[in-house]
């Protein structure tokens, strides 16, 4: 593997290290098996990119990404706390629902940012500055931004806010008893797991240099295999540590991606990605007594 | 004190499976009062338990705490008045958080919750105190797993919590029928001791006779969602348990037929 390629796979597993920070959220946390991902992650991407296009101020079009994730997440959270839809069912309409958003934000299927200002320019001036190539930089650029993001969720789930969110997910009649308003919770909750997906997916875009309709099918697989990944590979038996494991996850996750499409003697291609990937998170499920398949069935239930 | 007036609540509803569960129920618990209520499966013990506590809606009736109509409050508004203990030990707390974050759930109970710590230092001493009170040795245990403790132990905490906050009325809902006979006599006096310490309105629902009428100063029989039978002061002293029930058999004119009830 190329130091191209490794670099670029850090620096993917730091941006889809948000998603799994918020996949963590919902799926672990809320209890709420949460499919809306697969369409924030655009509509992050395609917020932004439409925003940059025009000639916003990109920071600030990434913060309208990031709302406009957190009112996806809303959206679905409504549907199921106010309307009384099936959790899972309430995420896929809003999901699918995206989809339409999406092209309409866009305008078209996909948006290239290439020749854009985006919140990563500066970033690369500033390589060039140091002489070296921004693809050095980036990995560090987006450990930072991982790095402060998962303290700052650690900081929220230790507060007595996040301890009732997380009581909400574990024995929702125990929180109530206690004097938790579920229902907001989970708004809370949904709005945090999709602004965050949706931060991801702005940030996606301005690296790779456009935003894609598509862009967001498997994002939940993707994120679910990195929550996996890292609770394997860390025991989560605290809160910090659950949340470095899904950072952690997403870069083993993005490394065996990487290092599976450069061994030429597999035979596989980037189109078998997703294919890989959901065999990957369906052995983890169907691994006997694994605490995976555990937290999983347990996710998917109403 | 606590009212509840004509209340009426009435599961699937409009369809075949159709049941109603409490038909014009009226109790009126005052202050400082600890009851107990009897009555066999289906009488709507629970029912008036979890339609007070607001995870039922009512169809008809009120509920007044404190002179304060809470019929219309949502279960988590009603929380900062009702404190409740569950039948079922895990029920009552969380496995996956700690002994000190599921105290600390309770300690906020009825208090707006922020962005301040979950565990405050101060409220860390207090847990530590009420626990060791138990003997348990879990004051030593803060940080530990909800879901490493037995039943019972979770039960004691479970009680613990609820009366760390001043609550109108504390709620237990057959909180020692599913423990072994040792510890469910240890929780109950845990329970006979913090309601008399704290001066607490206390609605026990019971399956066993003799729980009801040893524990408690007043006990109320339920049958069919409505008040059958209510003794208190010298006409419940030196009560036995086939005395409650031959009074149960004049007051409704038919025999008790529930063997659980009678065995217990």
């Amino acid at each position: 593997m190329s130091l191209i390629a490794f670099l670029g796979a850090i620096e993917l597993g730091f941006i889809y290290g948000l998603v799994a920070l918020g996949i963590f959220i919902s799926f672990r946390i809320l209890d709420f098996p949460d499919l809306t991902v697969d369409g924030s992650f655009p509509l992050g991407a395609a917020v932004s990119a439409a925003l940059i296009v025009a000639g916003w101020n990109p920071y600030l079009a990434t913060m309208i990404a990031i709302t406009a994730g957190s009112m996806a997440g809303l959206i679905t959270a409504w549907l199921n706390v106010k309307m009384k839809i099936l959790n899972l069912l309430a995420s896929i309409l809003t999901m699918i629902a995206l989809y339409s958003i999406n092209l309409r934000i866009m305008g078209r299927p996909n948006v290239a940012l290439i020749t854009e200002e985006t919140i990563l320019t500066p970033f690369n001036n500033l390589a060039e500055t140091l002489g070296i190539s921004s693809y050095m930089l980036m990995p560090i650029v987006f450990l930072v931004f991982a790095v402060l993001i998962k303290f700052a969720l650690d900081w929220f789930l230790a507060s007595q806010i996040g301890l009732a969110m997380r009581a909400t997910g574990a024995n929702s009649k125990m929180a109530r008893a206690n004097g938790i308003f579920d229902g907001r919770m989970i708004l809370l909750g949904m709005a945090m797991a999709n602004g965050l997906v949706a931060f991801a997916g702005a940030v996606f875009a301005q690296s790779q240099g456009s935003a894609d309709v598509t862009m967001g099918v498997g994002v939940i697989v993707i994120g679910l295999a990195s929550v996996i990944g890292g609770e394997a590979l860390l025991t989560p038996r605290t809160i910090t540590r659950a949340t470095l494991a899904c950072i952690l996850g997403s870069i083993v996750y993005w490394l065996a991606v990487s290092l599976a499409l450069n061994a030429d003697f597999i035979g596989l291609e980037a189109q078998d990605l997703k294919l890989v990937t959901a065999i990957l998170v369906a052995s983890a499920l169907i691994l006997p007594g694994s605490r995976f398949a555990k937290f999983i069935r347990r996710g998917g239930k109403s | 004190m606590i009212i509840c007036e004509n209340l009426r609540v009435t599961f699937n509803k409009g369809t075949v499976m159709e049941t109603k569960a409490l038909c014009g129920l009226d109790l009126t618990v005052p202050q400082g009062q600890f009851i107990s209520i009897i009555g066999s499966n289906g009488s709507g013990k629970s029912t008036t338990q979890n339609a007070i506590a607001g995870e039922l809606p009512l169809d008809e009736g009120r509920i007044i705490v404190n002179d304060i109509d809470i019929s219309d409050w949502p279960a988590p508004k009603r929380a900062g008045l009702v404190a409740r203990v569950f039948q079922d030990p895990l029920a009552g707390s969380c496995e996956n958080l700690t002994i000190e974050e599921n105290m600390s759930l309770a300690y906020m109970r009825g208090r707006r919750r922020g962005l301040g710590r979950s565990v405050p230092k101060a409220a860390r001493d207090q847990f530590r105190e009420k626990l060791s009170r138990l003997g348990l040795g879990l004051e030593n245990r803060l940080g530990d797993l909800m879901g490493l403790l037995s039943g019972g132990q979770r039960q004691a905490v479970s009680l613990l919590m609820a009366s760390l906050q001043p609550s109108s009325v504390l709620m237990l809902d057959e909180h020692t029928s599913a423990l072994d006979p040792r510890i469910a006599a240890f929780v109950m006096e845990l329970t006979s001791d913090i309601v008399t310490e704290n001066n607490l309105t206390a609605i026990m629902v019971t399956h066993s006779m003799r729980q009801a009428l040893d524990y408690g100063e007043r006990t109320v029989m339920l049958h069919g969602g409505r008040v059958v039978l209510d003794v208190s002061g010298t006409e419940r002293e030196g009560l036995k348990v086939p005395d409650l029930i031959a009074m149960f058999e004049k007051a409704h004119g038919e025999e008790l037929s529930d063997d659980s009830l009678l065995l217990s």
